[in-house]
């Protein structure tokens, strides 16, 4: 019994001393998978419970895309169960483009950034969150999460090319929206622009 | 190559995912092609936008706690919670609930904190002390070079093991030399690297802690540290690096260990 309680504390140690330091990764993406802070916390949760559970079969290579994997299974788990269910008022699918996305109503308080790159941030966080799955799965993973295309392609379950075309698509999404804002902002031409738009 | 080929590879030339020759086809199509250098260079804007802009969010002190307690917890009462769960269907939303009464069951299995330091753990802290120690002006470096084919041969007869010496220079890890240390009383190769103001030791010998197929990685007195072991070496990296850095010189020297050509 103490030797299993020594056995069990190094274990909880290595796992957290592992996966601790990807919290913010692994929110970041649920933040941008459930669309409110609720869903995405307990998202997250039961993502580090499982991830503890099948913790002993981990055999790697990396840790970050690994919980991320869980992460989305985690989210695609409860899409499936609440499209049994009645769907949550607060909750859908094809929620408009909408002006007023309530995940980024608390900006990032972050001091030493500029103001330019805080205006930038909220325009893009809000740009990203507006991409169709599994576009925006795959930039958030790919720019946000810093993750390669194989890892990508292990959290997404699909082939590198496929995160490839993905990623073109998404990143000619944003760029076209990028725009867009940009022209209805009327902020001077943006780099992204560059021999269209100027 | 086409364009619409173009048009999907020139995301992963930005993204730094080709290799030469393929990097090559692309820039050799961009250049003779206005349509797509225009692409290429609106598409590149706006990824270095997007890596500049602070853009991860960072996770909430209450969400960190919720985890963190339910690290303290034995497993065998998280896995009870869950069981608990499944039969009365509790929705995803009763997450929060669940986490409350962790907290509380938690405080109690919080006193259980004094266990015994296992093997890993002493030899992980004194690879730390090791990597602290060597901070200390003048304890750096016996033999000080950037160049692998003097550090290499200067442990011949000090330690049992050839260490691998690599050259990172190229990705901006630079070979400031090495030393001799002593870890659970062993001699140790230590193998110093530097990335802008940040030392990394790699500690080099044949045993040194548990073999570990994947990576181990810990933070200890606030320096991260991986062991891993490789070709029937174990190897420590400690440092102030960031964790995502560290991780990114361990698959270096990872990789470099198993491309002799290049750990002559």
């Amino acid at each position: 019994m103490a030797d299993n309680a020594v056995a069990e504390q190094e274990r909880m140690r290595v796992f957290q001393a592992a996966a601790l330091p990807h919290l913010d990764d692994v929110y970041t993406l649920a933040r941008y998978l459930m669309r409110n802070t609720h869903d995405a916390e307990d998202a997250v949760q039961e993502c580090y419970l499982r991830a503890l559970r099948h913790f002993d079969s981990y055999r790697g290579p990396a840790m970050k895309p690994w919980l991320l994997a869980i992460l989305r299974n985690v989210c695609n788990a409860e899409f499936a169960r609440r499209s049994k269910e009645e769907i949550p008022t607060d909750y859908a699918q094809d929620e408009s483009l909408a002006e007023e996305m309530p995940m980024w109503q608390e900006p990032q308080t972050s001091p030493e950034k500029t103001m330019v790159r805080q205006q930038d941030a909220a325009t893009i966080k809000r740009l990203v969150a507006e991409l169709p799955e599994p576009f925006r799965e795959a930039i958030v993973l790919r720019e946000m999460s810093n993750l390669s295309y194989q890892e990508i392609a292990q959290v997404a379950g699909v082939p590198v090319g496929t995160v490839m075309s993905r990623l073109a698509r998404a990143r000619a999404m944003l760029r076209a929206a990028w725009n867009a804002a940009e022209i209805s902002t009327k902020r001077p031409g943006p780099a992204v622009a560059s021999g269209t738009a100027s | 190559m086409k364009c619409d080929e173009s048009e999907v590879m020139l995301h992963a030339l930005i993204d730094g995912e080709l290799d030469a020759g393929h990097a090559r086809d692309v820039e050799a199509h961009v250049a003779a092609c206005p349509g797509c250098d225009e692409k290429l260079t609106a598409f590149r804007a706006m990824h270095e936008i997007m890596s500049a802009a602070p853009l991860k969010e960072a996770a909430p002190a209450h969400l960190r706690n919720r985890i963190e307690a339910l690290m303290a917890t034995p497993a065998s009462r998280v896995v009870s919670m869950r069981q608990f769960m499944q039969p009365t269907r509790r929705s995803f939303f009763g997450g929060f609930a669940v986490g409350s009464a962790l907290s509380a069951a938690v405080a109690a299995s919080l006193v259980l904190t004094v266990f015994r330091k296992d093997q890993e753990q002493t030899i992980a802290d004194e690879v730390v002390s090791a990597h602290i120690r060597s901070l200390q002006a003048g304890h750096l470096m016996d033999v000080e070079t950037s160049d692998r084919h003097t550090v290499k041969p200067w442990f011949n007869g000090r330690v049992d093991v050839a260490p691998p010496v690599v050259d990172l220079t190229a990705e901006s890890f630079t070979l400031l030399g090495g030393r001799l240390d002593y870890i659970d009383s062993e001699p140790v190769a230590a193998i110093v690297y530097q990335r802008r103001k940040h030392l990394i030791n790699l500690f080099v010998a044949q045993h040194l802690g548990t073999r570990r197929t994947r990576t181990m990685a810990a933070s200890i007195q606030g320096y991260n540290c991986r062991h891993w072991s490789e070709d029937g070496l174990d190897l420590w990296a400690v440092s102030d690096l960031a964790s995502d850095e560290l991780d990114e010189f361990v698959q270096k020297i990872a990789s470099a260990l198993r491309q002799p050509a290049r750990a002559s």
